[in-house]
């Protein structure tokens, strides 16, 4: 095994550990934003689709360039779109009218 | 190391940072927002750099660069439209797609790779094995998430779909994958093989999904979901990204958590579920008896709870699906907000199933307005229950079963919310229906119940009006 590939796979459990700890803190309450917020975070692999686009050289590459590209970016702008949707609505009691922004009418 | 591979790395690790700090603020709803944003800061910041890191050390040509901001338009515009568009009932689907859409993205970036591996060559274990990890994970992810938002959108039967011989097919289906996999990473670079594996792990995503029955898919969407995290940290491992790394592995350990808790909450294994439904059949037991009949419970009026409510000091809502299928979040948001006027405490008893999936009644009662801090998890609700003067159940069932403390039935072991410890009960129901789990409900026939047989919107009309005689003079 590599030194770089070791580094990468430490990585890797080091950080599902940490997202154990993390989530395992979060309420009931959240857990769809949280899921939906989770879900923005693997939109990530935007940063792979702008790689492979580097390296593309053939119509196959630019094919799966543009691919890639489209459903990793409906996957991250979508899911914090949505997630902060979901969150702007949770609110505490008596709050002033005031800075009610968006959509929630009533 | 260039300077520039110094700035690149800090930036992830700055990115990766921002993701786990907001993560850890949606531990509340009063940070939560601000986690969200927080988390899309790191984003935009391990975007950017990379495109500047892929410009400087790869460079490329302009097609290829042309071919990724045209996928990139295409997709933001698609993702923002359907997020700003969605209903709240509908959250479960949209986020299966996105997760969809996150896998066959994971399995493009894998494929798209290995094409650029040298011809005739052996790729290397290294490189070979996160690749066709990458693409089985991601394509189960692509196909098995599309046919679970169809099946909670209802394009898609939600009974589970199974045909003669499926599990042969299944069997077969998996061994191909399997094969054509090992077979890829010991042989010489094969596109086609890599292409089987691809077809094949598609078809097991519907082979595994389809089996399904609806009320699970939220559990298999959350699965989906720790799997699309692990595609993109393989995908990472390809490319030797460690923003993709980190990111993936914490939304898998994410979505690990969500689904073993939606899991016990429904008092099912996930391996239930997913072997259940690939191949074996549904194992829900159904213990119920022929259903009692209406006659052995106690039927009260609208006007009856109206004046229960108005005279109450402490009520607990309970809400269930049926609330949200008949859209009454407003409805019982009135009601709440018209007693707490009155000088009456209500809180909500939410259940982590209550919605369609963990915390989503949360979301859909905050669409009506309900302050959070009303709102009550499992064990906070039944800790409160013995001062309750009248818990008014809507459209909730198997989750108050008191039968649940009970071994020997479909539901013991379940988690329940304690409703029966309540002084006086109230049950909004449209018959006396099993619920999922097949089951009589025992609170039904408790003296201490009053039943009112009524959609949930338009019963909880009635008891506002009903209230409102009561305490408008």
């Amino acid at each position: 095994m590599t030194d770089p590939m070791f580094t990468n796979l430490a990585l890797f459990v080091l950080s599902l550990l940490v997202g154990f700890e993390v989530i395992s803190k979060i309420p009931s309450t959240l857990h769809t934003p949280m899921m939906s917020g989770a879900n923005a975070i693997h939109g990530v692999v935007v940063a792979g689709a702008v790689i492979i686009a580097a390296m593309a050289d053939s119509p196959t590459g630019y094919v799966l360039t543009g691919i890639a590209a489209a459903f990793a970016a409906a996957n991250v702008v979508g899911g914090y779109v949505v997630t902060d949707r979901m969150l702007q609505m949770f609110r505490k009691p008596e709050r002033p009218a005031v800075e009610d922004e968006t959509g929630a009418s009533k | 190391m260039s300077a520039l591979d110094w700035v690149t790395g800090l930036t992830y690790l700055l990115a990766s940072t921002l993701f786990v700090v907001g993560l850890h603020q949606m531990r509340s709803p009063a940070t939560a927002r601000v986690g969200n944003l927080v988390s899309a800061g790191g984003m935009v910041l391990a975007i950017v750099i990379t495109v500047v890191f892929a410009i400087v050390t790869i460079g490329g040509n302009w097609i290829g660069w042309t071919s990724l901001i045209l996928g990139l338009a295409v997709g933001s515009v698609f993702g923002a439209l359907s997020a700003r568009g969605v209903k709240m009932t509908d959250i479960p689907q949209l986020v299966s797609l996105f997760n969809a859409v996150g896998g066959g993205a994971a399995a493009t970036v894998a494929f798209a790779d290995f094409l650029h591996r040298t011809s005739g060559e052996i790729v290397g274990a290294e490189a070979s094995v996160p690749i066709v990890l990458d693409i089985l994970i991601g394509a189960i992810t692509l196909s098995g998430s599309v046919i679970a938002a169809g099946k909670l959108q209802g394009i898609i039967p939600g009974k589970p779909i199974q045909f003669r011989g499926s599990r042969i097919v299944n069997v077969i289906v998996v061994i191909i994958a399997l094969g054509a996999a090992v077979l890829t990473v010991v042989l010489p670079r094969n596109d086609l093989m890599l292409t089987v594996v691809l077809v094949a792990a598609l078809l097991i995503g519907v082979l595994m999904v389809l089996p399904i029955g609806g009320a699970d898919a939220p559990v298999v969407v959350s699965l989906l979901n720790a799997f699309t995290g692990l595609a993109v940290a393989m995908a990472g491992f390809v490319l030797d990204n460690q923003a993709m790394i980190i990111a993936g592995a914490l939304v898998g350990a994410a979505g690990t958590i969500l689904t073993m808790q939606m899991a016990s909450a429904m008092n099912r294994s996930v391996v239930s579920i997913i072997i259940g439904g690939f191949g074996t059949g549904d194992s829900v037991v159904g213990s119920g008896g022929p259903g009692a009949d209406a006659a052995s419970v106690r039927q009260v009026t609208p006007d009856d709870i109206g004046i229960q409510l108005a005279y109450a000091r402490h009520v607990m809502i309970v809400p269930g699906y049926g609330l949200a299928a008949s859209q009454a979040q407003r409805e019982i948001a009135e009601l709440a907000s018209l007693l707490t006027s009155q000088g009456i405490d209500v809180k909500y008893a939410i259940h982590p199933v209550a919605g369609r999936m963990p915390g989503h009644m949360n979301v859909l009662l905050a669409e009506a307005n309900v302050p959070y801090t009303q709102m009550l998890q499992l064990e906070e609700a039944n800790a409160a229950f013995d001062d309750v003067d009248v818990a008014l159940v809507v459209g909730a069932n198997d989750v108050t079963n008191p039968a649940a403390r009970r071994p020997g039935n479909a539901v013991s072991g379940m988690p329940i919310l304690d409703v029966d410890r309540a002084k006086s009960i109230v049950v909004i129901k449209r018959s006396m229906s099993p619920g999922y789990a097949g089951l009589d409900n025992e609170l039904f026939s408790n003296t201490k119940t009053g039943m009112l047989f009524a959609d949930a919107k338009g019963g909880l009309a009635e008891i506002l009006a009903a209230v409102k005689e009561y305490v408008v003079h």
